[in-house]
């Protein structure tokens, strides 16, 4: 890992502690949370892993239980919980994961820009998701839908997002939606715990463990951003995406509501959303708004672009072009 | 020295002996009962196993278990629960007139809206609890030992209201029962401050589960400025009214007398707002209907269906219908307050105003989804067995407070 962005990592940890004002408190209330918990835990335990695992796996799983919220974990912690999640993936699944924390880059804003002209409906976009973001094959969890619209018109609510017939269609085009990833995100004020935040590159992001499932955001969010857990999520072994980010394509459980995260387990290792990258007609451009050379600043400044719902005023970080 | 240590125990000593007296004699009367009280006891605990069992159903399958999904997230738990706010807010009307205007008549029965209270808001934190994706971490919302996004989030307004409210409803209560239970008067320097908060404090924790809905401008039928004063006169109609049942029922099962007077005043505090009520719906459904834009699609759901999805349409009808008639006949009064004309029309308003605060608010808040799509939504055995669950709890729980509560009360009467 980069020595400079582990430097940001630790300052952005002190900012944190002195904002919450929690270190001490947080060290001096462990012992109480353990006992109101303790309910809780045996619940989980019991539950939550399935069958009783062995000492090692339930000793693990304690200790996760009872972690903090990412955003207040020193770095030591977070690595501390991302060796036992690595762990407990080998031992509950037999697999052997990678999960990264990789802290934002600095100078780094990210914003994502739709071709409606470009756009054929071929859907890779959405297979390429699925695929690198471990979603749900059993309920067919998807982030994205693509929207096949008349001409004459300019807002999915009027599309047709389930179509099964060769694209493109004569007289349609096609329109994308997902997580704006709002400057101003309604689902971030509405969450009661603070398990979903804007991270500083702009991404927002939910620390899956720290979610207890109430779905006011998903309430709050215009776009439909967001998806829920309804029943314990299955990702074949064989196609599990193993490099994983902790805010990111790492496996989910019931009863959490996630999102999509611009891929951040490849974006913040310097690649592309797998969206991006899996589209055939370069209909998605997605790049660093701080940069004045990237491409997605040359879409903004030179293509017409627009933002959908903007009269909400979430200031989303997703536009939409035509070429 | 050592003697007013000495007297400071042995008061003590006696504080906690007549604790225990209290105590034991409350929980003496709450259980015991004829035949028939005994017979209605366990076909509540009967509905409350039910429930349990549904409940473990749920926890094996995930939420999975209930017909919610992606669009419509929210169903049958949160809109028993938004009604429920409003059943436990509306004690303040018996409140307010009893404890500021020093309302005799309403005086004597102050004690049952306490506790139906009560009731209601265990309902209302045991909904929110069992519509939880991941109850296990629900320590997380514990303000200090997890993290609480106050006072950004509305959710967490409605944690701290539901609950300090729930602590208000019980200790006054409890203080005033103690006292009469030593047939001694109690002192109101110390629960008259109470008693003002607790009122305020009712219109709190319905404003702010109306703010919960209203501050979203990704619904456009829940954001709207009228939610939060319709929500204060739905629930002042529909509560009253049960507390009229409520008041019949006691009447009717026990030996405890309840004036005309009371009936009189509570119906007429109930069709009031009954009447505020019809009003601003019939002002919703105007500015819905009279130039319809695409934010009117929910109400064009809910009133006439929408793609041929029409599943609320009996609901919403017949909410109206019953509102209608229940108001009727309770502003006209042709029964004369004759209890049986009575408890029908308030069961009619009670009803509802259930089905059109409930499902009839919850459900087209999230349909059309914010793309537009629509489907339709209707509670899976495992919502509908878990609801009957949690509404036999509050049952249960205000029963057995209404049974010593009232031998207490009585038997002070007798003793003055």
């Amino acid at each position: 890992m980069d020595p400079r962005k582990n430097k940001i990592d630790q300052n952005s940890e002190e900012k944190d502690c002195r904002q919450s004002q929690g270190c001490d408190r947080r060290a001096f209330l462990k012992g109480a949370a353990r006992v109101a918990a303790f309910g809780g835990a045996a619940m989980l335990a019991g539950c939550g892993g399935g069958m009783l695992g062995s000492k090692e796996e339930l000793s693990l799983r304690w200790k996760e239980y009872f972690k903090k919220n990412y955003r207040l974990m020193t770095q030591e912690e977070k690595d501390e919980t991302v060796r036992r999640l690595e762990r407990l993936a080998k031992i509950s699944n037999n697999v052997n994961v990678q999960i990264s924390s990789a802290a934002p880059i600095e100078g780094v804003l990210y914003g994502y820009a739709f071709s409606v002209t470009r756009c054929k409906g071929y859907m890779e976009c959405v297979a390429a998701c699925v695929k690198e973001n471990n979603l749900d094959r059993k309920s067919s969890m998807q982030y994205i839908r693509i929207f096949e619209m008349e001409h004459g018109q300019m807002s999915p609510e009027v599309g047709n997002a389930k179509f099964y017939h060769p694209v493109p269609v004569d007289d349609h085009f096609y329109m994308g939606v997902q997580c704006n990833h709002c400057q101003n995100a309604p689902c971030v004020k509405a969450c009661p715990v603070k398990a979903t935040w804007q991270e500083p590159d702009g991404i927002v992001v939910v620390d899956y463990d720290w979610c207890i499932g109430c779905r006011y955001c998903i309430a709050a969010c215009p776009y439909y951003g967001r998806r829920f857990n309804w029943n314990e999520p299955v990702v074949p072994r064989d196609e599990m995406t193993k490099k994983q980010h902790y805010l990111g394509n790492r496996l989910r459980h019931r009863g959490k509501t996630e999102k999509c995260t611009f891929c951040i387990q490849r974006t913040r290792a310097g690649r592309l959303p797998a969206c991006a990258e899996a589209c055939p007609t370069g209909a998605r451009v997605f790049g660093n708004l701080l940069d004045p050379d990237s491409e997605i600043r040359f879409v903004l400044k030179n293509k017409k672009v627009f933002r959908w719902k903007e009269d909400l005023g979430t200031d989303p970080k997703f536009w939409y072009f035509m070429d | 020295m050592e003697t007013t240590q000495n007297h400071i125990r042995t008061h003590l000593t006696s504080i906690i002996g007549e604790v225990i007296a209290f105590g034991k004699d409350v929980i003496t009367w709450s259980l015991s009962g004829g035949l028939a009280y005994q017979i209605y006891l366990c076909i509540l605990a009967a509905l409350m196993v039910l429930g349990v069992y549904a409940y473990f159903v749920q926890i094996s399958l995930g939420l999975a278990a209930t017909n919610m999904s992606d669009i419509v997230s929210w169903g049958f738990y949160i809109a028993n629960f938004t009604f429920l706010v409003g059943v436990a807010a509306a004690a303040v009307m018996i409140i307010l007139p009893s404890y500021i205007f020093k309302d005799k008549d309403l005086h004597k029965v102050v004690i049952i809206g306490e506790c139906v209270a009560i009731g209601a808001l265990l309902m209302c934190l045991m909904f929110v609890f069992v519509d939880m994706g991941a109850p296990w971490n629900a320590w997380h919302l514990i303000p200090g030992i997890g993290l609480f996004n106050w006072p950004t989030s509305l959710l967490t307004w409605d944690v701290l209201v539901l609950n300090g409210y729930l602590v208000l409803n019980l200790l006054v209560p409890a203080y005033i029962l103690y006292c009469h239970y030593y047939h001694r008067k109690p002192n109101e320097k110390l629960y008259l401050p109470l008693v003002f908060i607790s009122i305020f404090w009712a219109f709190g924790i319905h404003l702010v589960t109306a703010f919960l809905y209203q501050g979203l401008p990704a619904r456009p039928f829940w954001n709207n400025p009228l939610m939060g004063p319709r929500f204060l006169a739905s629930a002042f109609a529909a509560g009253p009214a049960l507390i009229i049942i409520v008041l019949v029922i006691i009447q009717t099962t026990t030996s405890f007398r309840v004036e005309d007077a009371v009936f009189n005043k509570i119906r007429r505090i109930s069709v009031v707002s009954a009447i505020i009520n019809l009003i601003m719906l019939f002002s919703e459904v105007f500015k819905e209907f009279y130039l319809p834009t695409h934010h009117s699609l929910p109400a064009i759901y809910l009133y006439f269906g929408l793609k041929g999805n029409t599943a609320l349409v009996p609901w919403i009808w017949t909410a109206i219908t019953m509102n209608l008639i229940g108001t009727l006949i309770l502003a006209f009064n042709p029964g004369k307050n004759n209890p049986r004309v009575m408890v029908a029309a308030c069961a009619l308003l009670f009803l509802g105003i259930w089905l059109e605060k409930g499902m009839g608010l919850i459900v087209p808040g999230l349909v059309p989804s914010p793309l537009g799509e629509v489907v339709n939504y209707a509670p899976s055995w495992v919502e509908v067995c878990i609801t009957l669950g949690v509404l036999s709890l509050g049952i249960f729980v205000v029963s057995l407070l209404l049974k010593p509560a009232l031998i207490i009360e009585q038997r002070y009467e007798a003793g003055e």
